[in-house]
């Protein structure tokens, strides 16, 4: 405390004056305010990760839609003399290493190179005329070690080098690419409606038990209690037995106990949303129980809603692929992410590209609806708010 | 404490009855039975295999059988595999899955936290977005295209691992591996938020204050308290596991219930399918009173009202 | 006296995503062996931060000291290790928190956590500390403390847990006990017995005490000195004699004016108008005075330096200045710091 005084003798001793107020600025704010929902957009827009995500799921959402009739084939256009062929993309058959010419490549062994390449030309079909060969190990005479890659234009063989497969055909001769989409297209549309039914029934049953609360609300917690403790897995796995396989006992397997979540969710946000002080002041000043409901209760739990359902579609494509992996989704010939998966196994070792392609769009499409969904999750997170 | 636990017990009962009761009645609508069309039989070869099932008897009378049996741990001839009880090719077949289940658990868990825990420490540094990236990467690869990829790579194309079946521990591996990123994945996900929020509690701050050591207050203090939560996330480990036994093990070629399963999917075996259900309920049912117990025991908050309520 | 710890120019800065919030811009003050320091202030005056600093306790990565001195004992606190720091925290400096329900370990028994101190500062073994937490658990007034060893946080009340949290405090005798706002959260009858406690206590231990806290009230029973915050800067800093019956600053007056007492049975309560100014963006010159009524011209242009008033008291006001017109305080605060000086600070019932 020693600077006391120090620099009395620069002071302005003119401005020594009591101020004189223009105006009272004491109390502007100087931020502006936003409502909730506005801090909550804000924050999701600025959120790049889930952005992109967006912009991926729209492109797919578009191209399940568009995607079959963007070439001429059909979902069940079978040809046995296309069968397998590799994917095979104009103009991008020219970059060999990106997949698209059109041809199957592999290494073979042998005693030695004419051994090795003997079993390629074996493999192939004996089409010898339209293999390369190139040699990659002399060998030394003792079995397998000598080893050649084969690629074999199988579109020339053919005599198909004008037919465009995009992403080549599958055992019996289908354009992948079309059933690709199609597939996509419907492992989308059981999510969807999954994750809807869920939501109706989830956010009906929740909000009555705990809207009306007392005996409703006990009888309708003992029923919950019970189904609680059912797996999910179990109870789909009877469902899918008992149904018919396709697409609508698929929904009916997943929502049979898909909403059970939901619903104990919303009881949870609505009680705790029905015993606060607003809520309570509303109820004083004589507001009826519907605007309590839509200008109180709905806008306050909307979010962790919306939430819930953006990790129910995952999960609900998840299941419909796995459901088909294991045999008991839907049957050839309709497609979905599921059976295209399971065909791709099949054929791993020979025709990889039959499972690469269903398997990187159904890894894709979880990861965007996963990080949307954690986008939404901090956008509705007030802590998060900047 | 007592009562809390019989009465959960009870709960366990109520349900396992429910799930029996449902599926038998729900099989029974089902066509098929263990004559096979080709088998040309005689209307009395016919009439003896039913009896052998007891098949020919009214189905309240099979049900009331059937419910008696499984309390005993009976769960009728499998319409397959030489008649054999389900009981037998369940037990024949829970080694595989168990051993699979319990490493991935266990490893899985471990190395979840170790990674969440990583990340909360380094939070928002390189590390914390490698790792959550694993983790969503993790939970969102379905478990079966992550199989795929390590069995096309690791053992095909690289031959570091079997490619399938079963017998020595290398087998194990790739299906353990395969199995464990979901638990993996979401316990480094809830270790990471629970962590970091911990970490920015009040009594964060007063241990620091205290002088505890960086590293007594990331083990002692934090991440005792992250974890407690953690047990609340095992019931869906627990079922992504049972999914993920029926997938991986048809993949790999495990002999286990899982791909018994499967296979008993493929040629109606009704009573095996339904053995196997009402197996994975019951190990679900079990874990979730497991849990709801541990809870109870590791977090002191929960004790008295737990007994009371 | 000696000077047990001396803060020079300390200023303390957070980096937010708006850019950086000066919370605290450049604060001078000591504190002598066994004397109490009462630290006052509105919400983001930056009092609480200024404690946290003393400990390097400012929330990492964010909070940083940007320049100035803490001296404890002839070193500097800033500038030392992590490790170091470990060694002097809940050693010779230990601190009281604001909030007892949050700021116990909940799965920890309350027994380990004050026991966690004593084994790593004075290397005990676990029976002379459990030994140790018993006596401290009956000298701040916790029944039965062999058993509520054995217990956890949430068996117990607010005020038993601010208790804990004083013994845990004061395990290892510190030289300095920050106590931050310690009864702001509790019932007001509670409120004076840890206050209380906290007195009987420095009397037997011959702590310093820094005692952080919004309510000039309870100021006035407890301190020997006081420094008003304002807008990270102390503007007035006196002995208790000092502040409440001779202030200077007009935040003082306002303070004091807007303070509840019984014997006052006239006038209305003062409020001061306004808040305080965004740290953000701090204002040129006085940050008070968008504020103050009595403000002068300079103030928005100059920010004022501290005036020397006595040996013990300064004010940061261009009032002070030798130039400045004589402005009394407004009349009812003039007759409070009167009532105040009939009825007696701290240092008139000693």
């Amino acid at each position: 405390m020693d600077n006391e005084n120090k620099n009395n003798n620069n002071v302005p001793k003119d401005l020594l004056v009591p101020l004189e107020r223009k105006e009272d600025t004491s109390d502007k704010i100087s931020r502006p305010s936003r409502t909730f929902m506005q801090d909550a957009r804000r924050t999701f827009f600025k959120n790049k990760l889930a952005m992109i995500c967006v912009f991926i799921l729209i492109i797919i959402s578009v191209m399940s839609v568009v995607g079959p009739g963007m070439n001429d084939y059909g979902l069940d256009d079978q040809d046995l003399s296309r069968a397998k062929m590799p994917p095979h993309v104009p103009v991008l058959e020219n970059i060999s290493w990106l997949g698209f010419d059109g041809t199957l490549t592999d290494e073979f062994k042998g005693k030695d190179i004419e051994e090795a390449t003997k079993n390629a030309v074996a493999r192939y079909g004996n089409d010898a005329d339209f293999i390369d060969i190139k040699e990659l190990d002399k060998g030394d005479g003792s079995a397998k070690s000598a080893e050649v890659q084969a690629t074999y234009h199988i579109y020339e063989a053919k005599d198909m080098g004008d037919q465009y497969f995009w992403l080549g055909t599958d055992t019996l001769g289908r354009d992948q690419w079309t059933r690709l989409w199609l597939g996509t297209r419907v492992s989308l549309i059981i999510a969807l409606v999954a994750a809807a039914i869920d939501l109706v029934i989830g956010v009906a049953y929740g909000g009555v038990s705990a809207f009306y609360g007392g005996r409703v609300d006990n009888v309708m917690q003992r029923i919950l209690e019970v189904l609680v403790g059912i797996p999910n897995l179990v109870v789909i796995l009877l469902m899918i037995l008992v149904l018919q396989p396709g697409i609508l006992s698929i929904i009916i397997a997943l929502t049979i106990t898909g909403w059970i979540g939901m619903a104990r969710i919303v009881r949870g946000e609505i009680l705790k949303l029905k015993s606060q002080e607003f809520v309570l002041a509303a109820r004083t000043l004589g507001t009826s129980n519907g605007k309590i409901i839509s200008r109180h209760l709905v806008p306050n739990i909307s979010g962790i809603i919306i939430i819930n359902t953006m990790f129910t579609i995952p999960s609900a494509i998840f299941f419909e692929a796995f459901l088909s992996f294991i045999g008991l989704g839907l049957v050839p010939p309709e497609a979905s992410l599921g059976t295209l998966i399971n065909t791709g196994f099949e054929n791993l070792r020979l025709y990889p590209y039959l499972l690469v392609f269903p398997a990187v769009l159904i890894s894709v499409i979880m990861i965007t609806f996963n990080l949307i969904g954690d986008g939404l999750r901090d956008a509705f997170d007030p802590k998060m708010h900047k | 404490m007592f009562r809390y636990i019989l009465r959960r017990i009870l709960y366990m009962a109520v349900t396992l009855f429910i799930i029996a009761t449902v599926s038998f009645f729900l099989m029974k609508m089902l066509p098929g039975s263990p004559l096979k069309a080709e088998d040309k039989l005689s209307e009395e070869q016919r009439e003896i295999v039913l009896e052998k099932y007891g098949l020919n008897d009214p189905v309240p009378v099979q049900y009331v059988r059937y419910i008696g049996g499984l309390v005993k741990g009976d769960l009728g001839i499998s319409f397959t595999f030489d008649n054999t009880p389900v009981t037998k090719i369940l037990m024949d077949r829970i080694g595989p899955s168990a051993q699979l289940g319990a490493q991935a658990l266990l490893i899985g868990t471990f190395l979840g936290i170790l990674l969440g825990l990583i990340a909360a420490i380094s939070h928002n540094g390189a590390l914390d977005y490698t790792s959550t990236i694993l983790a969503v990467l993790g939970t969102s690869i379905p478990s079966f295209v992550f199989a795929g990829l390590l069995q096309r790579y690791l053992a095909v194309e690289w031959e570091l691992f079997p490619v399938a079946l079963w017998g020595t521990f290398e087998h194990t591996i790739l299906p353990t591996v395969a199995l464990m990123i979901f638990p993996m994945a979401t316990a480094a996900r809830f270790t990471r938020t629970e962590m970091i929020e911990v970490m920015g509690s009040n009594f964060i701050t007063t241990a620091r204050a205290k002088g505890v050591s960086e590293y007594g207050i990331i083990f002692k203090h934090g991440l005792r308290n992250a974890l407690i939560p953690l047990v609340t996330v095992m019931g869906p480990m627990a079922v992504s596991l049972m999914t993920g036994t029926l997938v991986i093990e048809k993949i790999f070629a495990v002999p286990g219930i899982g791909e018994q399963f499967v296979t008993s999917v493929m040629v109606n075996d009704y009573p095996t399918i339904m053995g196997t259900t009402l197996l994975f309920a019951f190990l679900f049912v079990l874990i979730i009173l497991v849990i709801d117990l541990l809870y109870v025991l590791i977090d002191p908050r929960i004790r008295l009202t737990g007994g009371e309520s | 006296m000696s000077k047990l710890l001396e803060v020079k120019d300390l200023k303390v800065s957070f980096n937010t995503y708006n850019g950086e919030v000066q919370a605290v811009r450049g604060v001078t003050f000591d504190l002598n062996k066994g004397e109490t320091l009462a630290i006052v202030g509105e919400s983001g005056s930056g009092k609480s931060v200024t404690s946290m600093a003393l400990m390097q306790l400012l929330p990492k990565p964010h909070g940083y000291v940007k320049s100035g001195e803490i001296l404890f004992e002839g070193e500097d606190i800033v500038k030392k290790s992590t490790r170091d720091m470990q060694k002097i925290r809940g050693k010779d400096i230990s601190m009281v928190f604001q909030d007892p329900m949050s700021s116990l370990n909940p799965t920890m028994k309350i027994g380990n956590q004050i026991m966690e101190g004593l084994i790593k500062h004075q290397n005990m073994n676990r029976t002379n500390a459990r030994k140790k937490a018993v006596e401290l658990l009956e000298l701040v007034g916790i029944p039965h403390p062999e058993t509520r060893l054995n217990q956890y946080p949430h068996q117990f009340s607010g005020g038993m847990r601010q208790r804990v949290v004083v013994a845990i405090a004061l395990a290892c005798n510190p030289k300095i006990l920050i106590a931050d706002e310690p009864t702001t959260a509790l019932d007001v009858t509670i409120q004076a017995q840890i206050l209380e406690l906290m007195k009987d206590i420095q009397k037997e231990t011959d702590s310093a005490i820094i005692f952080i806290t919004h309510d000039l009230g309870v100021v006035a029973n407890v301190a020997d000195r006081v420094a008003v915050m304002y807008a990270g800067k102390i503007v007035e800093i006196g002995t208790t004699d000092d502040i409440f019956y001779n202030a200077k600053h007009p935040y003082t007056w306002g303070l004091l004016g807007s303070m509840p007492t019984l014997d006052s049975d006239e006038e209305e309560l003062f409020a001061i108008p306004g808040s305080p100014p965004d740290l953000l963006n701090p204002p040129k010159g006085d940050a008070f005075a968008p504020r103050n009524e009595f403000a002068l011209e300079i103030d928005t242009v100059m920010e004022p330096p501290m005036f020397k008033v006595s040996d013990t008291h300064y004010a940061a006001t261009w009032l002070l200045h030798e130039d400045a017109p004589k402005i009394e305080p407004p009349e009812s605060v003039q007759r409070r710091m009167q009532g105040f000086s009939n009825t007696g600070s701290k240092d008139g019932e000693k």
